[in-house]
């Protein structure tokens, strides 16, 4: 498969990727890929086809069996266990389910992400206010997790995924559990972060969606890559 | 560290129960630990006041000179294992004998009882070896008749001390052991309530160390707070026990902190053991 982001631009790139777990065998077979600086990607597929998997490789949670996995001019090859903290700080994710600390406020849990990179106290409150405002939901701040929607949980999940400015924020599923209004309202804040200069990779189910935007779609199937739109002509450009 | 300090202090806050069952069930196994150690202390105690009478006795033949008696009382005394040596005159172990075994006081007469050198030993050198070479060299003087230590007494006695000490070293140990499992299970059980926590923390790019640092403190402070807890029970038992049964010995203030220290270091590595298995598990 050609390659269009040789060089300096690539911020993911999957070469000749194979994964296979002990218990359930191949989850992905000969995967490559690659997506640039700014670029929005959705990845889609059916349920276990190895999106998730995919993913996981990109964030580090899982190794390749063979093939490399190169993020942020990181090689999974020369990956360390301790080096995964410092890749993931590079990277925004976000999850179906939004993960947040359910006993902790929305400001908390934006600010906790910082906290963990050891950023300065006085730093925190400004940005963390900056992010919500971002992603509006700037009243908030002092509200728990529980109190809000599901669509607003996962911009909170958003804001905290933003807290490093990472490369490429990586979406697993993240419209999986909204009504049709908050998905969209989700998307279009994914579209806004894209335009800013983030690379977006979106794992999803919802076709509708897909098929709505104009962005490049890589479609897994039986963990195999049988389609790739190539580069969208929406890179960077918030369309 | 302010974070960690602060994250670990919020757990209290956030699982007070659970933080609860972690204090009482480290508590309650160091109390068993505290209550062995009372039972240690005493034995060692009471062994001890009785080896504080190890004594080695000779005898002088009649007629020796007073100067060749106050000569070999000097070398003795600077023998290394001797505490303290003195010349007995038969006039004092009379006296002695008469206040030692006073319902007999009228069947001695000063002309039975020579005079004697008495030796006390220091700690350390009461064991039955040392005490037969000091009794040797003492011997070696020829004005010396007989040399007494109670030999056969001097030998049950180290093995009392024997059995107790290795008992106590097993028992002990035993204790311990079964102490660092119950709070390191307990403290796996908060660790596993928070691994969704933890999973985040991962996720936004903590390292272990940061996330294994509000666990270890955790771990510590519950230890510690445990450790004092079981050092009242054990200090209430104790009371009882002195007040209604017999005169116990309590810990020192040095041997109390060293109970809450031990405590809050069998938290600190039950944690790290714990959060350790737990994020190479995840």
């Amino acid at each position: 498969m050609s390659n269009p982001h040789d060089g300096g631009g690539t911020v993911i790139r999957f070469t000749r990727v194979r994964k296979e777990y002990a218990r359930t065998g191949v989850a992905l077979d000969d995967i490559s890929l690659a997506i640039g600086k700014g670029e929005f990607v959705f990845l889609t597929g059916p349920s276990g086809a190895g999106k998730s998997t995919i993913l996981k490789l990109v964030f580090a949670e899982e190794r390749p069996t063979a093939g490399e996995v190169k993020v942020a001019s990181v090689s999974s090859a020369a990956l360390r266990a301790r080096d995964v903290a410092r890749l993931r700080r590079k990277l925004g994710i976000v999850f179906q389910d939004f993960r947040l600390l359910e006993d902790r406020t929305v400001e908390a849990n934006v600010g906790f992400a910082l906290e963990v990179t050891g950023a300065p106290r006085a730093s925190i409150a400004p940005r963390v206010s900056r992010l919500l405002t971002q992603v509006g939901l700037a009243s908030k701040g002092s509200s728990l997790p529980r109190e809000l929607s599901g669509g607003e949980q996962q911009r909170v999940a958003i804001a905290r995924a933003l807290v490093n400015d990472p490369l490429v924020l990586i979406a697993d599923e993240p419209t999986g559990n909204l009504d049709e209004r908050a998905t969209r309202g989700v998307f279009e804040l994914l579209r806004d972060i894209n335009a800013a200069g983030t690379a977006v990779m979106m794992a999803t189910h919802d076709l509708d969606l897909v098929k709505r935007s104009d962005c490049r779609t890589i479609e897994i199937n039986h963990g195999r890559l049988v389609y790739d739109s190539g580069e969208g002509p929406s890179r960077g450009d918030g369309q | 560290m302010t974070v960690a300090l602060r994250e670990a202090v919020n757990a209290f806050r956030r699982a007070p129960m659970l933080s609860a069952l972690s204090v009482t069930t480290i508590a309650f196994s160091l109390f068993a630990f505290g209550l062995f150690g009372l039972v240690a202390l005493n034995i060692r105690d009471a062994l001890g006041r009785i080896e504080d009478r190890v004594e080695i006795r000779a005898f002088l033949a009649d007629r020796t000179p007073v100067e060749a008696a106050a000569a070999a009382l000097g070398d003795i005394q600077a023998f290394p294992e001797v505490a303290s040596a003195s010349l007995v005159t038969p006039a004092q172990a009379l006296d002695r004998a008469r206040q030692e075994l006073g319902e007999f006081s009228d069947v001695f007469d000063a002309a039975i009882l020579p005079a004697s050198i008495d030796v006390k030993l220091k700690p350390g050198s009461r064991d039955p070896a040392s005490v037969r070479t000091v009794a040797q060299r003492i011997r070696t003087y020829d004005f010396i008749e007989d040399v007494r230590f109670g030999e056969e007494w001097i030998e049950k006695l180290y093995q009392i001390r024997n059995v107790a000490t290795l008992a106590g070293t097993v028992l002990g140990l035993t204790f311990a052991i079964v102490a660092v499992i119950i709070i390191g299970s307990t403290i796996r059980m908060a660790v596993l309530a928070r691994s969704r926590e933890i999973a985040i923390m991962r996720v936004v790019g903590a390292t272990d160390g940061f996330i294994r640092r509000p666990f270890l403190i955790e771990g510590a402070i519950k230890g510690a707070l445990g450790g004092v807890a079981a050092l009242l029970l054990t200090w209430a038992t104790n009371e009882v026990i002195v007040r209604y049964v017999f005169a116990a010995a309590f810990f020192n203030l040095r041997l109390s902190l060293l109970g809450i220290l031990a405590g809050a270091l069998i938290g600190l590595v039950g944690s790290a053991f714990s959060v350790g298995r737990h994020l190479k598990h995840v």
